[in-house]
């Protein structure tokens, strides 16, 4: 007998499925598409006037020596967010694994972060982390000059580096603790009694059967610090100072939307889209070869 | 037993008022208006709508911030493509070129004349409709809430250094700024952003530089970046000079206060700022803030011009119903009428814009009123010569992305990483390419 549940006639399973389908067609192949026709052509603001111009829109952007720079920024943004979110967010579910002091309210607040929006997130961070006025001035007052992220390029760079992480950290955070949790106390009581420490505990049983989750939550956390990190660029440097914030996708919204320029946006959305996709593909060919699903 | 009947009755007056407001609200033909201010100047947007339906029984204005100059060009333009756009809308000095090259509007002259209205073209002053006029001297849009920039200083600081007045000359200004910082009397002499309006737009027009050729684009599409070999560099070297030394500071909202929060809490002994913001900094400055606002100083042996008129117009949409524009027309010569340019500065820093409203204003002793004193000094710089077809204004494509590039190279300079003129000759040039760009994507249209 055939396991597979199967549909007598195929205009049934179509209609099930159709509302899948029209959402994805309307909220990304659509959208995709138009993008892709908008790098191909130089678009008035208004409309109108819309002439085709081949691939010049991307021969721009490429000899553009600054939009090499939001690349470069926006791949270390996307290692140092990534590495200080996971590193963080396992630190904390472990912890609260191990049920440490006060590990309910813990368990209970972490999650917070996530759920606010990131132009907030940049706020709060733009007011603590200011060098004059900030709670984190008093710093200066130490050592003056330490922090001034309205100045240095490479402070702005950290603040929003940590503003990110801050927020992504709550998301991550979740997903370890739900996948430490599934590991059965046998395995970790069984390796405690031949005298295995929290640390070789977690890094010979916990890390490899937690590597699903590891592997998922690299990839959205790549992704999202590639796409969603616009909200808190926008508020805490604006892309600066001196473009060292930068980040591709701001560089969209201020070409496109500030600029009224939606060619030149739409041709570094089709690089930005084509950037991240192969990432994702790498990390699914490559990296998950080496994880081992229970 | 009568208190019950006096609710009974009151509540059915409210009843039917609230009824015949409605019905009266029904019946009146509506027309959408967007505006871009936020804030403190938002309210007033609002409030000049209002002012506007309380005073009609025929129409009525839907009246709708957009949170922004920027997000109010850029929703009209998305709302436009989707004909989802408002009647009238508030467009900012630097939407100018886009709204006139795009075929989408209803251009000033001809509206006036299509629905009879009663505006006055030579009654604005000639320095706010030519920065707004075509290179014909056509009115294409409405001159709305208009300033121009001042320099803000602080008497205290300045009388201990031995000056009673505001300076005329840049020289003797940062004389000033040196020696109150030397004297340890402020924090800091003088603060600034990156914001060019009033360094490179303001500085370039009373001086009568060009930031650009083809008369600042005024001419044509083709216009190319100048400002890098004129005066203005070395008043950007001089900037940093000052900064080096430690007498002047950056403040952004970045670093932790505006200018305008460093000079309100008196640690900046001078800034340079919008008119507009000389009712906010009554408002906001600490108690007991000694401070007066001067003209723009220039360069010693300068012959100043007038200074450039700021703020936004009002454009009206094409592709709209006929009656929807006689509401606008109605709109438009309400908030354009002498009474209403009359109050506009009582409620902000703004400018009137008709010279016959300034007069009566003038007459009435508005200049005399001590939170209004310093306003007339705008006047005076605004109309301090005829506009020269330098002073005139800035016509360039896609005006807003060059700001943010010059932002940016200006960044690169005064934190150190650059020397300024490289940075200004890369501002010039990448500026430069946006210019190209705009013209290519207009190819074939004229600049009316």
């Amino acid at each position: 007998m055939d396991r597979r549940a199967t549909f007598k006639s195929s205009w049934l399973a179509f209609a099930l499925i159709a509302p899948q389908l029209v959402l994805v067609f309307i909220f990304f192949y659509w959208p995709a598409a138009q993008s892709l026709f908008w790098a191909l052509t130089l678009e008035a603001p208004f409309g109108g006037t819309t002439q085709f111009v081949g691939l010049q829109n991307f021969e721009t952007v490429f000899s553009d020596k600054l939009y090499w720079n939001s690349v470069r920024v926006s791949i270390l943004f996307a290692l140092c967010s990534t590495t200080l979110t996971m590193a963080m967010s396992l630190l904390l579910a472990s912890f609260v694994d191990r049920q440490l002091a006060g590990y309910r309210v813990y368990r209970f607040v972490y999650f917070w972060p996530y759920a606010i929006a990131a132009p907030a997130v940049g706020l709060a961070f733009r007011f603590i982390f200011a060098p004059d006025a900030g709670f984190v001035s008093s710093i200066n007052k130490v050592f003056p000059n330490l922090w001034n992220p309205a100045l240095d390029g490479l402070d702005a760079f950290i603040l929003i580096v940590i503003a990110n992480s801050w927020k992504m950290i709550a998301y991550s955070f979740i997903f370890f603790l739900a996948g430490l949790q599934a590991i059965p106390r046998t395995i970790t009581e069984a390796a405690a009694m031949d005298g295995a420490g929290v640390l070789r505990r977690l890094w010979d049983l916990q890390l490899p059967l937690l590597a699903p989750t590891f592997f998922f939550l690299l990839v959205i956390n790549i992704t999202e610090s590639f796409v969603d990190s616009f909200g808190i660029v926008d508020i805490i440097t604006g892309g600066g100072p001196a473009r060292a914030t930068d980040l591709m996708v701001f560089k969209i919204y201020s070409d496109g939307f500030k600029g009224l320029d939606y060619s030149m946006a739409a041709a570094q959305s089709i690089v930005l889209m084509v950037l991240v996709v192969s990432l994702t593909f790498v990390q699914f060919r490559y990296v998950e070869k080496r994880v081992h699903y229970a | 037993m009568i208190s019950k009947t006096l609710v009974a009755a009151g509540l059915s007056a409210i009843a039917l008022m609230a009824g015949a407001n409605a019905a009266s609200a029904q019946n009146r033909i509506k027309f959408d208006y967007w505006y871009g201010l936020t804030g403190q100047l938002g309210e007033v947007m609002a409030l000049h709508c209002k002012r506007f339906n309380d005073s009609q029984t025929r129409y009525e204005a839907v009246c709708t911030g957009q949170g922004g100059y920027d997000k109010a060009e850029q929703n009209t333009i998305a709302a436009f493509r989707s004909r989802q756009h408002p009647t009238i809308v508030q467009i900012y000095d630097a939407g100018t070129v886009n709204f006139m090259l795009s075929g989408a509007t209803y251009n000033a002259v001809n509206f006036v004349k299509d629905f009879d209205m009663k505006v006055k073209w030579d009654d604005f002053f000639p320095g706010i409709s030519n920065y707004y006029a075509t290179s014909k001297g056509e009115m294409w849009s409405f001159p709305y809430n208009s300033s121009t920039a001042l320099l803000y200083y602080n008497k205290d600081h300045f009388a201990k250094v031995g000056q009673n007045e505001p300076p005329k000359t840049i020289e003797s200004w940062f004389d000033t700024v040196r020696k109150i910082k030397a004297g340890g009397h402020a924090e800091t002499g003088f603060c600034f952003d990156f914001d060019t309006w009033m360094p490179l737009e303001q500085f370039s027009a009373i001086h009568n530089l060009p930031i650009a050729t083809r008369n600042n684009g005024y001419d044509g599409l083709d216009a190319e970046m100048t400002f890098n070999k004129t005066k203005f560099a070395d008043y950007m070297k001089d900037w940093k000079k000052l900064l080096d030394e430690g007498a002047a500071k950056i403040q952004t909202a970045q670093t932790g206060k505006t200018i305008l929060q460093a000079f309100a809490d008196g640690s900046c002994s001078t800034m340079l700022s919008s008119v507009a913001n000389h009712g906010v900094m009554h408002s906001t400055a600490k108690q007991g803030l000694n401070w007066g606002v001067g003209m723009l100083p220039t360069y010693a042996g300068t012959e100043r011009k007038n200074s450039l008129v700021g703020g936004a117009s009002l454009w009206v949409m094409a592709g709209k119903s006929k009656e929807e524009y006689e509401g606008a027309a109605a709109f438009l010569d309400f908030v354009l009428s002498t009474p209403e340019v009359k109050w506009m500065p009582t409620v902000t820093g703004y400018i009137p814009i008709t010279q016959s409203a300034f007069k009566a204003m003038d007459n009435e002793g508005f200049y005399g009123q001590p939170d209004k004193q310093g306003r007339e000094i705008a006047m005076q710089s605004l109309t301090f010569t005829p506009p020269t077809p330098i002073s005139r204004g800035i016509r360039l494509g896609n005006f807003t992305q060059i700001r943010a590039e010059i932002r940016s190279e200006l960044e690169a300079a005064f934190t150190g990483q650059k020397d300024m003129q490289v940075a200004l000759d890369e501002a010039a040039s990448r500026s430069n390419g946006i210019l190209r760009r705009f013209e290519q994507t207009f190819r074939g249209k004229q600049l009316p």
